[in-house]
């Protein structure tokens, strides 16, 4: 990614405000008469419209503005923001969508879409929304409106003085200057009357304005725009055509007096059409505004735009001064020295908050996906004929950013899986006696070191015969596999496992689910399903907050260290002397009524000789499961920074990952999920069998 | 360093008592031995990690795939970090080394394919056999041998079922 390409940046500013845009307009959808979704809406075109128009994409900005133009009868609460707009809006977002994708397509779908909603906007086709075009779309204006008044103004007085941290950031007035002088013939007058005495005067401020007169047979709007093109946020500019009356100067002032008064004056129809030529004239100096305005609006430095290989860079920084740091505390540990120890406790803290900042900038909340998901179940309901209420809760939980991006594509399955199998027909539904209005409930939650993202929908439930039967005749199980009811749950997310009885153009050919298992597994994270007939089904997926440091609990067993991550430990218990004797052949233990399953770590990576005497049990849990894992040793906590394991070693299923220890030895990472997973499957062997 | 295609720069190592070439370009470092760590459930031949300035490596050990003892480190062992292609993948990997002899030319003239018959080591291990000062030189196939079956972990399957257990 070139970050310095500025039509790169633009598009990923304006995917962003699709984004809000879309959010905004479903949100209408719910509340068709809230001022602010409406204003926050047309806010989002607004700046999508100027920042266009000032990348270049002249196709979009053209676009939106007749977008815009026709929405705003709406803003003014003319015309109500019912259904059918909202499917247009969403059209004509997309739209706007392709456009900035590619900028050369051809716009035609472009004017079908206008024509709709002008149509609904205006309840049929109205004459007066027509000039509008005419007088703002810029190439058109002056042509059509006033071509005479504008190719006659030859000489153009330019006012403008340079925003006051220009000259700190390296701004030359005087290139500025001799870049205008290649517009056509110039005269320059410095107005000096704005400079303080000497003893006040900041030197590092510019407090020269500066009146320009260019001769120019052109309207040299656009020029003098790629002039101040990095300026413009705060600067005056004043352009004034000499030779139309001198009662209509047009002033581009950044910040904008009022943030709902700035945007009328361009697009209000009626009072731009009746004015006189004068207007119309200044018409394409106009233009220019919205981009700035937009400018105008970010509040300054609140936020800023960073590579995330740059953010990856730094995780790795603060992942190497993790490791360094535990060398040193190890040292200080060992050291008689009072000063070496605070020094290492000092570093110790440091360190740790370093690392949860740093954590913390990757961090993003859910939310920023979710809103995607409200468009796909309002086109889903459309196309399916079936109704749907969307309910989403947790959009601030925050996770990893590479985690989220990822769980994009899984979540759209889910979904698609919950309304198109989960949610019966609103007939079924009423035969069922249920809302024939379905719901699809979309939430997270944190859980621990984890985040626990569910969707649930109050559709029929998985169908465990049909699963069943369909497993069989795939060969994924024999006629007569015992299963838990989980695990015929699991079934299906096998790769090419479908209960559908046809493919549809949503579903049935089985891969989504595959799709939603690889993924998941890919971010350490589990998947649970649970699902009562008649009543819908939960799909919970359980996530690790982050890929890159956790706090870890270091044990050893046999003479291997290993981490096991803390925030799955619930407790340390002691193994009961001769618990084997009374265990009957079953291990496990009683932790305060309830039976826990426990892996002899010693067995489970197969080394030899006799368990030592003493040893511990660390219960893990990863969603409901809790498994006791046995050790020979606790020997701390510990900040770890996890290393993926090779290609060699990745088939290898009980460690997530690796580590570095203090002492610069390497330290496996237990994979609990699947070791609490493997705990519970012995569970439901035994008890099962004993039940 | 030679340039010219007449001739393959390696580093010549020892396993037991034969020596091999290793193609200097994919050699990182070498390293005196550090501490190891099993990877339990792990093929013999890549049992182990090390730490290499800070990235954890995994540790490869030849004389596994070619049939030899593996006595007890010694004063000689070595660590050869280098980069093997794995399913197309570029990998840092270190190989145990009973000595590390020298960089050396060998004349791609004299390197012979590995006879089918009459070696002690499976052939499709080797690329090719070079002669240098009367003796000879194994080069060993190290894709092939990093991508075999016994380089890589078991499925899950062997693990899984011993855990559950």
């Amino acid at each position: 990614m070139n970050i310095s390409d500025p039509s790169e940046t633009f598009r990923q500013e304006a995917r962003e405000l699709l984004d809000q845009l879309e959010a905004g307009l479903l949100d209408l959808e719910q509340d068709p008469s809230n001022s602010d979704l409406i204003n926050s809406t047309f806010r989002a075109l607004h700046t999508i419209k100027g920042s266009g128009a000032m990348f270049g994409f002249t196709a979009v900005a053209e676009f939106v503005h007749d977008f815009e133009t026709a929405f705003d009868r709406v803003r003014k609460g003319e015309s109500e923001a019912n259904t059918a707009l909202i499917g247009v809006a969403l059209d004509a977002k997309d739209h706007i969508h392709l456009l900035i994708e590619d900028p050369d397509a051809p716009n035609e779908g472009g004017e079908q879409i206008l024509v709709a909603l002008r149509a609904i906007v205006n309840g049929g086709p109205v004459e007066a929304p027509a000039p509008i075009e005419t007088v703002a779309a810029p190439s058109a204006a002056p042509v059509v409106a006033v071509p005479n008044l504008a190719d006659s103004a030859k000489r153009w007085r330019l006012v403008f003085s340079l925003p006051s941290d220009a000259l700190i950031y390296g701004t030359n007035p005087e290139l500025l200057l001799q870049e205008l002088a290649g517009i056509g013939p110039i005269q320059i007058l410095a107005l000096t009357d704005r400079i303080p005495d000497l003893d006040v005067i900041d030197p590092e401020v510019s407090h020269i304005s500066w009146q320009v007169d260019i001769e120019t047979s052109e309207d040299p709007t656009a020029a003098i725009d790629d002039v101040f093109l990095f300026l413009r946020d705060n600067m005056e500019l004043t352009l004034t055509p000499l030779s139309a009356p001198a009662a209509a100067p047009v002033t581009v002032a950044a910040p904008a007096p009022s943030e709902d008064a700035m945007p009328e004056a361009p697009y209000v129809p009626e009072p731009v059409v009746e004015a006189a030529p004068v207007a119309k004239a200044a018409a394409p100096v106009k233009k220019a505004k919205p981009a700035e305005k937009a400018e105008a609006e970010k509040p300054a430095a609140t936020s800023l735009r960073v590579p995330a290989e740059r953010l990856d860079e730094l995780m790795d920084r603060v992942g190497e001064l993790v490791i360094a740091q535990a060398r040193l505390s190890q040292i200080a540990a060992s050291s008689a020295d009072l000063s070496l120890k605070t020094i290492a406790e000092e570093l110790e803290r440091l360190s740790s908050g370093l690392r949860d900042t740093t954590m913390g900038i990757r961090m993003v909340p859910i939310g920023t996906i979710f809103s995607r998901f409200r468009r796909l179940v309002h086109d889903l309901s459309g196309e399916l004929g079936k109704q749907i209420e969307f309910i989403t809760t947790g959009e601030e939980t925050e996770l990893d950013k590479t985690v989220i991006e990822r769980l994009a594509d899984p979540l759209v399955h889910l979904i698609r899986n919950s309304v198109d199998h989960g949610l019966e027909s609103a007939e079924k539904r009423v035969a069922a006696g249920k809302d024939p209005k379905g719901t699809v409930r979309l939430s997270a939650v944190y859980s621990g070191a984890e985040v626990a993202i569910s969707v649930v929908d109050d559709g029929a439930g998985l169908n465990h015969e049909r699963i069943r039967a369909k497993a069989e005749e795939n060969g994924l199980i024999g006629p007569d596999a015992k299963l838990t009811e989980q695990e015929l749950n699991h079934l299906i997310f096998a790769p090419g496992f479908s209960t559908a009885k046809e493919v549809t153009a949503l579903s049935g050919r089985g891969v989504g689910m595959d799709v939603v298992k690889r993924t998941i597994d890919g971010l350490r994270g589990t998947i649970d399903v649970t699902t009562t007939q008649g009543k819908g089904s939960t799909f919970t997926l359980r996530l690790p907050l982050t890929l890159a440091i956790i706090d870890g609990m270091l044990v050893r067993v046999g003479d291997g260290r290993y981490t096991i991550p803390l925030a799955a430990v619930e407790e340390c218990v002691e193994l009961p002397e001769g618990i084997e004797a009374n265990a009957k052949g079953r291990n496990f233990l009683d932790i305060r009524g309830s039976l826990v399953p426990y892996l002899r770590l010693r067995e489970v990576f197969g080394i030899k000789g006799e368990a030592e005497a003493h040893q511990k049990v660390v219960i893990v849990s990863s969603g409901e499961g809790r498994v006791g894992l046995v050790v020979d040793q606790i020997i701390g906590n510990n900040q770890t920074v996890i290393k993926q394991l090779s290609k060699l070693h990745s088939g290898i299923k009980s460690f997530s990952g690796a580590t570095i220890l203090g002492d610069g030895s390497v330290a496996l990472i237990l994979d609990t999920a699947h070791l609490v997973a493997s705990g519970q499957s012995y569970v439901d062997r035994n008890l099962g069998r004993a039940a | 360093m030679s340039d010219d295609q007449s001739y393959m720069t390696a580093l010549t190592i020892r396993l037991e008592d034969e020596l091999f070439a290793v193609e200097a370009s994919r050699v990182r470092e070498i390293l005196d031995l550090v501490p190891i760590t099993k990877v339990p459930s792990a093929p013999a031949f890549v049992g182990g990690l090390i730490n290499v300035r800070g990235s954890i490596v995994p540790l490869a050990d030849l004389r596994v795939m070619f049939g030899m003892d593996r006595p007890e480190p010694d004063a000689d062992t070595r660590i050869v970090v280098m980069e093997v292609d794995i399913d197309g993948e570029p990998t840092i990997a270190g190989i145990l080394a009973d000595k590390v002899h020298d960089v050396t030319d060998i004349e791609t003239a004299s390197i012979e394919e590995a006879p089918k018959v009459g070696m002690r080591w499976r052939p499709e291990f080797v690329k090719g056999i070079g002669k240098r000062n009367g003796g000879f030189i194994i080069i060993p196939d190290m894709e092939k041998i990093f991508e075999s079956p016994g380089g890589r972990s078991p499925s899950a399957a062997a693990s899984e079922e011993r855990s559950a257990a």
